[in-house]
Formats: structure tokens, C-alpha cells, sequence
């Protein structure tokens, strides 16, 4: 045996003994809605193990290495000893939100009370909630995420305690945006695990932000899964801002199922990490369904970020469109994979895809890969990828009527960015995120605790 | 003004301008006119800062500065403009954050305030009459989408706000048609004072019916053949550029 595979057994291992020296503890205080999956999926996470180079879906993202550090699990809710609400300064401010906060992947206890959401409306931590209103939740936790190949996904299944719940009943909507600010907290290096379930009922509308964030500098590894149900003729949006210190690692893992003509946006802002992994599935499960899929990344110094989206066309006459951006600097690598799969009979499917990337240095590097897999006949579909630098046509036009050239340079990023961003529907969030790319392009954007190592 | 001496520059290793004269004073509008390829849009690159050009030889001053020693922007704040022969469409920069920008670091520069919002839109809106520039047209990404008319005025209306002293026009004319040809030439004859100069460079005498030149230059293979006045102009497009050529061999 080689080496390499002779570590990544051992790797493996280190989490599945993990799994069966803490059994109990995992199923204290579980609602049996989360116990009852966990033997199935530590026995699918064992099959495959951590995806190395040879998993053909993780070939461009070597998670052996983050997998392999020493972390001290989280399989309990600890106390913190100072006020998050006071401690925590988000980047995102004066954004008018329901605001939750989670650490460590666990929902805060001293989260404030959301006052002021519809009748019916039930959001909070998914231990309680499994635990209080079962039926709100066992026609879907793991109902997506069960049918994943993925080891990673089947790891979160085993170890998931705690995370975000939202249940919209049909005929709701809320206005205001939900934002679940995703805190690490640590002394030492962590590992943790977050599932979230939120589902939105019959002709709702919510509108969902998670903001990842480190509040120290400690290594960390981050496995989360996000399951999301939208109903039929429900608005959904779902964004993602990851603003992590470079010493945290997340995988990342989002379903989606949507019904009969509801319509979902989703987007996922990078812009600081380590190694960071978005696993993106979108299942069109019902006729006259859209949406729309976007990404962005903002990468320096050895980051490393790798997007793999599926977006299934399971039925007729759906609508989907990926647009994914990245600018990459320094010694940062890059990573998407955009598979769209048009099942037999989604017959009138228009799928679109395009990929664009930015090198900013020679040492930066983007790996980009469409596929496509179409088993019906009357479709529309597309897919475009390019890598390339700052155009310098347009940098000497823009020096030439006087514009510095960092700020001309600067222009252009952003510009490059903001195709992505004028699709956010959240107008004062894509106000923000306008200002946040700027801010992170400028080198300006705090980095959680400035005491990187990469 | 403007003292080219002797300017040769290369571009990927071959020499394209090959020893390069040419004077001039302030109020002047000289014409650069010359067959394809003789090296007319370089010799506005390299002047505007260009990258990629390499000056193997010769100096350039510009208002008493060596102009080759300046960046780009530098030059541009200083007073020299290039209307570009192909415009640059910028999608994702909006017209009217790239106009603020521009006009305030000219101001800077000048030691001046920035404009407020009032007072830079009221500049638009005039400059924008001035030019029949369609109001739309501001509120779009820089260039993207104008038709090939609506790029040559935009680069006109630039040049309005920036009033800069030293215009190269380069090949402002070519795909304007006679209506357009007209607005575009009434805006730059609005900016001619005692102390601006202009280049225009050029294929065709058309543009010079309108914008009237004290001086007309013949480059042919990188070096000026032939100066005179206006009337060398109508020469050229009676007879073609052959009979230069010819006279040269």
C-alpha cells in the first residue's frame, strides 16, 4: 500500500472511532428524528472515507490535509463566557435583519428573542425544535442530504446535533431578511458541525443570510450541511457571506428541492478563508421552477475555495442559471465544477452556466470545469468558462483619463464583481456587499482577528 | 507645446516609428494624415502612455516636462487627452462614476474641490446638449453597447469636461456619418482657445472641412514625408497617397 493511501485510511479512521468513542454522548439530548440516521450515514462516510485526489468530485481540493489536523470535537453545547450579542461586530451592519446567532455550529443561548415574525413562523435551533415539534420536521431533515453520495454529508449526518431551523407555514411571507451569523469561538482547534433545515411552505417568501464568521484565529474545520425546502410558487433567497480567518476550514454543503413554479436565488460570497469547499445541490422537482445560482470569491495569499454545483432538471420546462466569479491574487487556488443534469422528459429545460475568473499574479491558479449531462431532447442549455487577467485595454482607458492605475485596477475588480452582486434582491444587502467587495479588494476588510499564519 | 524629437519606438520588437519630428505651439491644430499602417495610432498611444510601446529613441516634452517619464494618468492630468480610435467597453463601471472619478482627480490634480453632485450633473447635462448626446447614455457601463457614433462622441463629451490643452484625435472621423461628423466637430472647435492644441489624426480630408488645420503632416513608414498647410489636404484627397509614395522613391 502507498503511503498516501495508508493516510487516508488513517484519516478516515480518526473519524469514524470518533464517532463510536462518543455514540452516547452524540445521542444525549437528541430528538431520535436526528439519532435514528446516524449508524446509516457513519457507514456511508466509511465506504469512501475523506475525499482525496482520486474522489473524482474532489479532485482540485485536498481536504486530506485539513482533515488530518487534531481538533477537539464539539459534541456538546459550551457555555460562553462573554455576550456574543456585545462581542460580535458584523461587517453587514445596520442591515435591518431577525438575527440569530450560532457558535460553534450550536444555536446561542442568549440568543435574543426573534419578536415580530408571522404567525406560524417557527425559527430556532434544530436540537430544541426536533425535540419540541418533531412533526415540523420529520418529513424532511436528511430527506436530500440521505440521498447524497457524499462522505462528508453522510459525516455531517452522523455527528449533526444542533443548527438552524426555519418552518414557514404556506401563505406567509416575511419581509425582513433572517440573518444566522455562524460564529467560531476557541482557544484551541475545532471541530464542528452544523445542520440547518429550513423549509418554506406553500406561496411564501423569506429570505435567508448566513454569515460565516471566526472570532479567533485557532484552526478549525467546519462540516456543514443546509437542507432547504421550497414549496410550490414560494420565493426563496438564500446568501451566504464567508468571512472566516484563514486558519478555518469549511465544507460546506447546501440541498435544495424546489416544487411547482417556486423560484430561488442563491449566492455565496467568499471573501476570506482558508480552505473552503460549497457543495451546491439544486433539485427542480416540479414544472416551471427557476433559479438562479451565483458565486463570487475574493482569494489571496493561500486561500483556497472550490465551488461544485448540480443543478438536477428533474421536470419540464424549468429555468436555471449559474453565474460564478472569482478573483484570484497571490498564491490562492481556485475551484468550480458546474454540473447540470436534464433529466429524461424535463423536456422545454433552459439551463444556463458560465464561469469567469481572474488571475491576478502567475502563481494563482483556477481549475474550471462544466458538466453537462442532457437525456432530453428539446432543451436550451449553456455553459462558458474563461481565466484570464485585468484587461489592459480597458486599464490603460481608464489611466488614461486619469485615473490612478490601483484605482482604475480597483474599478475593474469591482466591476467585474457587481455583475454578480445587481442580482441580489435584497437591495440593501447588495448595497453592502457592493461595499464589502470593495473593502476586501482594497486589502480594507478586517480579516477575523489579524493573526493569520497563511 | 508639444516637441517631438526624433521618436522612435518599437512595439514587439519592431520599429515602428522611426524618427519622429514634430512641433507644436499652443492654439495650433495640426493633422496627421497617412495610409494604413504608417504608424498614425501609435504615435498617439505612445504620446497618451500607453504600455507595451518601446521608445528606443528620441524625447518628448510636454508643456516643459519630459512626457516619456510620466505614468498614463500623470500625462492625462497634466492636459493631454487621446480620443481613442476604438473606444473600450467597460461593462460593470458606470458612465457616471467613471466621469466623476476622472473629473476629480483632474481637479485634485488643479488643487480644486471636488464637484458636488449639483454641480457635476449640471456640467453633464450641458456638455451633453452641447454633444446631442442621448441623456440614456450616462446611465449605462462605460461604452458598452454604444454604437460605433455614440463611442466617438462619448469620447468628445470627455474632452468637454476635461478641457484638456492638448486633444489627439485619433481617427475620431471613421464611422461617423455627416450628421454625427458635424456634432462632433462643433465640439471640438467649442474648445478652441489661444492656449489648447490639437492633433487629429486622420485617413480622410472630410473631418478637416470642419475642424481646419494650420498644419498637415504625411507619415508614411513611420516618419512625417511631408508638412504644409491646410491645402495639402485636399491634395491628398484628390491624389491618394501615391504620389508621395512615389516622390519618396
Amino acid at each position: 500500500m502507498t503511503q498516501t493511501v495508508v493516510n487516508k485510511i488513517a484519516v478516515s479512521e480518526k473519524y469514524t472511532s470518533l464517532f463510536q468513542v462518543n455514540r452516547e454522548l452524540l445521542d444525549e439530548g437528541s430528538s431520535p428524528l436526528l439519532n435514528r440516521m446516524r449508524d446509516v450515514a457513519i457507514k456511508r462516510f466509511e465506504k469512501v472515507g475523506v475525499p482525496g485526489f482520486k474522489n473524482e468530485d474532489y479532485k482540485y481540493t485536498n481536504l486530506e490535509r485539513v482533515f488530518d489536523k487534531e481538533y477537539r470535537p464539539v459534541f456538546q453545547y459550551e457555555k460562553v463566557d462573554v455576550d456574543l450579542n456585545e462581542v460580535f461586530r458584523c461587517d453587514v451592519p445596520q442591515l435591518n435583519t431577525f438575527t440569530v446567532l450560532l457558535i460553534n455550529g450550536w444555536f446561542y443561548a442568549r440568543n435574543q428573542q426573534l419578536s415580530g415574525l408571522p404567525d406560524g413562523v417557527v425559527a430556532g435551533s434544530l436540537a430544541q425544535l426536533a425535540n419540541e415539534r418533531p412533526e415540523l420536521v420529520q418529513d424532511y431533515l436528511n430527506r436530500q442530504a440521505g440521498l447524497s453520495d457524499d462522505p462528508l454529508v453522510a459525516l455531517n449526518t452522523a455527528f449533526a446535533k444542533d443548527g438552524f431551523f426555519l418552518y414557514v407555514p404556506d401563505h406567509v411571507v416575511i419581509e425582513k431578511p433572517i440573518q444566522v451569523i455562524n460564529l467560531m469561538r476557541s482557544e484551541d482547534a475545532v471541530f464542528a458541525t452544523q445542520r440547518n433545515l429550513i423549509i418554506i411552505g406553500k406561496n411564501s417568501q423569506a429570505k435567508v443570510i448566513f454569515c460565516d464568521h471566526t472570532l479567533s484565529a485557532c484552526d478549525f474545520l467546519v462540516n456543514n450541511v443546509t437542507e432547504v425546502f421550497v414549496g410550490r410558487d414560494a420565493v426563496v433567497d438564500v446568501y451566504t457571506i464567508q468571512s472566516q480567518s484563514n486558519n478555518a476550514n469549511t465544507v460546506n454543503s447546501s440541498f435544495f428541492k424546489q416544487a411547482e413554479n417556486s423560484n430561488l436565488l442563491t449566492g455565496t460570497a467568499t471573501l476570506h478563508g482558508g480552505l473552503i469547499r460549497n457543495n451546491l445541490k439544486v433539485s427542480m422537482d416540479g414544472e416551471h421552477a427557476e433559479a438562479k445560482v451565483l458565486g463570487m470569491s475574493f482569494t489571496d495569499k493561500r486561500q483556497h475555495v472550490d465551488n461544485f454545483t448540480n443543478i438536477e432538471h428533474n421536470k419540464a420546462h424549468c429555468l436555471s442559471n449559474q453565474l460564478y466569479k472569482n478573483v484570484l491574487d497571490e498564491d490562492s487556488v481556485g475551484a468550480f465544477t458546474g454540473r447540470i443534469h436534464v433529466a429524461r422528459d424535463a423536456q422545454k429545460t433552459n439551463a444556463f452556466q458560465r464561469n469567469n475568473n481572474v488571475l491576478l499574479t502567475d502563481s494563482a491558479k483556477m481549475n474550471t470545469k462544466p458538466q453537462l449531462i442532457i437525456d432530453a431532447d428539446d432543451v436550451k442549455c449553456s455553459h462558458g468558462a474563461t481565466v484570464g487577467q485585468i484587461d489592459e485595454e480597458a486599464l490603460f482607458y481608464l489611466r488614461a483619463r486619469g485615473i490612478n492605475e490601483p484605482d482604475a485596477r480597483l474599478m475593474l475588480m469591482n466591476a467585474f464583481a457587481h455583475e454578480v452582486i445587481q442580482e441580489i434582491r435584497v437591495e440593501p444587502l447588495r448595497d453592502r456587499i457592493d461595499e464589502l467587495v470593495d473593502k476586501r479588494l482594497r486589502g480594507e476588510l478586517a480579516r477575523c482577528h489579524s493573526c493569520d499564519r497563511s | 507645446m508639444l516637441t517631438i524629437k526624433n521618436l522612435k519606438v518599437a512595439v514587439e520588437g519592431m520599429e515602428i516609428l522611426k524618427g519622429i519630428n514634430l512641433d507644436i505651439k499652443p492654439g495650433e491644430v495640426h493633422a496627421i494624415m497617412g495610409p494604413n499602417g504608417s504608424g498614425k495610432s501609435t504615435l498617439g498611444n505612445v504620446l497618451a502612455g500607453k504600455e507595451n510601446y518601446e521608445v528606443l529613441e528620441g524625447e518628448v516634452s510636454f508643456l516643459g516636462e519630459d512626457l516619456l517619464e510620466l505614468a498614463a494618468e500623470e500625462r492625462a492630468k497634466k492636459g493631454l487627452f487621446l480620443s481613442f480610435q476604438y473606444p473600450v467597453e467597460i461593462p460593470g463601471v458606470p458612465m457616471v462614476n467613471f466621469l466623476k472619478t476622472s473629473l476629480n482627480e483632474h481637479r485634485k490634480y488643479k488643487g480644486l474641490e471636488p464637484l458636488t453632485a449639483g454641480e457635476f450633473l449640471k456640467l453633464m447635462r450641458e456638455k451633453k446638449e452641447m454633444l446631442h448626446l442621448d441623456s440614456q447614455l450616462t446611465n449605462r457601463s462605460v461604452n458598452e453597447g454604444f454604437s460605433g457614433g455614440e463611442k466617438k462622441k462619448n469620447e468628445i463629451f470627455q474632452m468637454a469636461l476635461l478641457e484638456p490643452k492638448l486633444a489627439i484625435l485619433d481617427e475620431t472621423d471613421s464611422g461617423l456619418d455627416i450628421d454625427a461628423l458635424k456634432i462632433v466637430a462643433e465640439g471640438v472647435n467649442a474648445l478652441k482657445s489661444p492656449e489648447r492644441s490639437t492633433i487629429v489624426i486622420t485617413h480622410y480630408q472630410r473631418l478637416l472641412d470642419y475642424i481646419v488645420p494650420d498644419f498637415v503632416h504625411v507619415l508614411y513608414k513611420g516618419r512625417i514625408v511631408k508638412s504644409a498647410g491646410k491645402e495639402l489636404a485636399l491634395e491628398l484627397e484628390e491624389k491618394g497617397y501615391d504620389w508621395i509614395k512615389k516622390e519618396l522613391a
